[in-house]
């Protein structure tokens, strides 16, 4: 059982698909919450490109992946902000040419195939010690920036309309919470790949809204499940012999289908509650009669 | 520009207003005084949110000035269908958004800030829903949610947008209450209104909206005018006035009283239910008798 902690290259993915795990889900909360799910998906294919030009470069990975990303998020904003586009044209036309630049690059320069297979599908067991700690750190970026914003984040994700008349300006930490969701895909690339990070944004959270119905829970819930599921799915992984990154997606699908399942069982049985009380209740009516 | 004076919390002054280019409203005068209560009337779509959220800073001002008095404190409680009320969120979290300027950097909120929203939420009579999440609540309790989120900041100017809309003829007495309370208190109420009889008529000032401009300004006997309903609506409307109360009731082209009469009470009036001494016919949530 514990023949994992045994290798550092583990210990490292471990340490990784935790960190990763909590982060997305964190920033996931919001993204659920304002129905933005197909932003994260489309970031990540996004940032693809970025990571692809970035290496044919030779310009730094989590730099250049990141600066792409940023530009995809100003480029969204901007054409989003036209009538005639609106946000989810605007997200798939910016992310997928953005991602298409990743793959004409890629055609050009045939060598480099496996690399981009890595930032495809992730590949936790290459992550080094210098990747763990620039991961880390950016996660830690992301976690004070979602701290110091976390209340007008709040009112906007939830009365988006009226957070102007607050106070609030929306423009500002709407393009600050999109940098930093640029960022945890970034962070998010080596340990689950771009194909998976979408799922690891939504599940978590979306578990966590099944379960709770206050606001601060389900960030917490969500926070703990998307790490803990991270640090699983890594461990699992060693035992199944499966792709890391499939396999914390797999526990994650896990735990939602365990949670819709019981979801319903629950309500089948306050459903035969509520009848049985119904049944008795006109029983005890026609005894009376 | 003219400024404003020490007894105005608002002023517009030829005015035209409206989103991405579209003028919505045109040629707005507006004086608001401290302590006013004044309902904006129209039909769905003639700029009665637009020229609320005006007083907000938000539509596009396309001519003229708006100016609201420095240091004014403004609340705002939003038309409840614009909410998501699947959103995870308890009555008490909803308040306290609209303190979240009080230790704006950091995510959790004081003790001092917790107690001020259950003395608001215990004002609105909902402090025992403090725990409920929003989608458990009814019209009612979800109109006094965001009015305590307005609330908690202390308003100098509070503005709803609808805040009876969807409601039972209970609550929106409740409703009109609470609001008459607030602002024998001091704080200047604005709203916007669908409902006439129910709401409008009992409002000390009413601005009627129509043809993208103000059609009327004034006390609700000068405004509740035929000619003047008939230029908002598009359509003939019979206007009774009994005593203090006014009643608008659309009507057919061809009815009696189409031709813009004011026309006296009938001569018969049933009332069913009435509580003997109860002769006035006013009730106590009236705004315009708490001003009297």
């Amino acid at each position: 059982m514990l023949e994992p902690f045994e290798f550092g290259f583990m210990q490292r993915a471990m340490i990784a698909a935790t960190l990763v795990g909590g982060v997305t889900a964190a920033v996931g909360v919001f993204v659920i919450l304002r129905r933005l799910a197909y932003i994260g998906h489309g970031l990540a294919h996004s940032i693809f490109g970025g990571a692809v030009v970035s290496f044919t470069i030779g310009f730094n990975f989590f730099l250049g992946a990141s600066l792409w990303g940023a530009f995809s998020v100003f480029l969204i904003n901007q054409a989003a902000r036209r009538r005639q586009i609106g946000g989810d044209a605007a997200i798939g036309i910016v992310t997928t040419a953005a991602f298409a630049i990743g793959i004409a690059v890629i055609s050009r320069a045939r060598s480099f195939t496996r690399d981009f297979e890595a930032a495809l599908f992730g590949e936790i067991l290459g992550i080094t010690n210098q990747d763990l700690y620039v991961t880390a750190g950016m996660i830690l970026l992301i976690a004070v920036v979602m701290f110091l914003l976390w209340k007008p984040l709040v009112f906007i994700t939830f009365d988006h309309d009226v957070a102007t008349s607050y106070g609030i300006s929306v423009r500002w930490v709407e393009t600050i919470f999109s940098l930093a969701l640029a960022a945890t895909v970034v962070a998010a690339l080596q340990v689950l790949g771009v194909t998976l990070i979408a799922a690891a944004l939504v599940i978590p959270p979306v578990v966590a809204r099944m379960l709770t119905d206050s606001f601060p829970r389900l960030f917490l819930i969500a926070v703990v499940l998307g790490a803990a599921t991270g640090f699983l799915g890594v461990y699992v992984s060693w035992f199944v012999d499966v792709s890391s990154g499939a396999t914390v997606v797999l526990v994650q699908a896990a735990v939602f289908a365990l949670t819709l399942g019981w979801g319903v069982i629950e309500s089948r049985r306050g459903l035969s509650a509520a009848r049985r009380a119904e049944r008795l209740a006109g029983l005890e009516r026609a005894l009376n009669d | 520009m003219a400024t404003i004076g020490v007894d105005e919390l608002v002023r517009l002054e030829g005015v035209a207003l409206g989103y991405e280019g579209v003028v919505a409203l045109r040629d707005v005068d507006l004086h608001i005084a401290p302590g006013e209560l004044i309902g904006i009337v129209g039909p769905s779509g003639c700029g009665k949110t637009t020229l609320l959220r005006s007083l907000l800073g938000e539509p596009q001002l396309y001519a003229g000035t708006a100016q609201v008095a420095d240091n004014t404190r403004v609340g705002y409680v939003p038309q409840v269908e614009t909410v998501d009320w699947n959103f995870p969120i308890t009555v008490e979290q909803v308040a306290m958004l609209g303190s979240w300027r009080t230790r704006r950097w950091l995510p959790w909120t004081s003790r001092a800030e917790r107690s001020r929203a259950r003395v608001v939420l215990s004002q609105l009579g909902i402090a025992d829903l403090a725990d409920r999440p929003i989608r458990a609540l009814s019209g009612g309790q979800q109109q006094r949610t965001f009015l305590a989120r307005a609330l908690i900041r202390s308003p100098d100017l509070l503005l709803l947008d609808e805040p009876t809309s969807g409601v039972d003829i209970k609550t929106r007495h409740e409703i009109l209450h609470q609001l008459a309370g607030l602002n024998t208190a001091g704080v200047t109420v604005v709203l916007t209104t669908h409902d006439l009889n129910g709401v409008a008529s009992h409002l000390p000032r009413l601005i009627a909206l129509g043809e993208q401009t103000v059609l009327a300004d004034g006390p609700p006997s000068e405004v509740l005018q035929p000619d003047i309903l008939e230029r908002a609506y598009g359509q003939p409307m019979l206007v009774v006035q009994s005593g203090h109360e006014t009643y608008v009731l659309p009507i057919p082209e061809e009815a009696p009283g189409a031709h813009g009469d004011v026309l006296p009470p009938p001569e018969v009036v049933s009332v069913i239910g009435r509580p003997e001494g109860d002769e006035a016919g006013g009730t106590d949530a009236d705004p315009q008798s708490d001003h009297a």
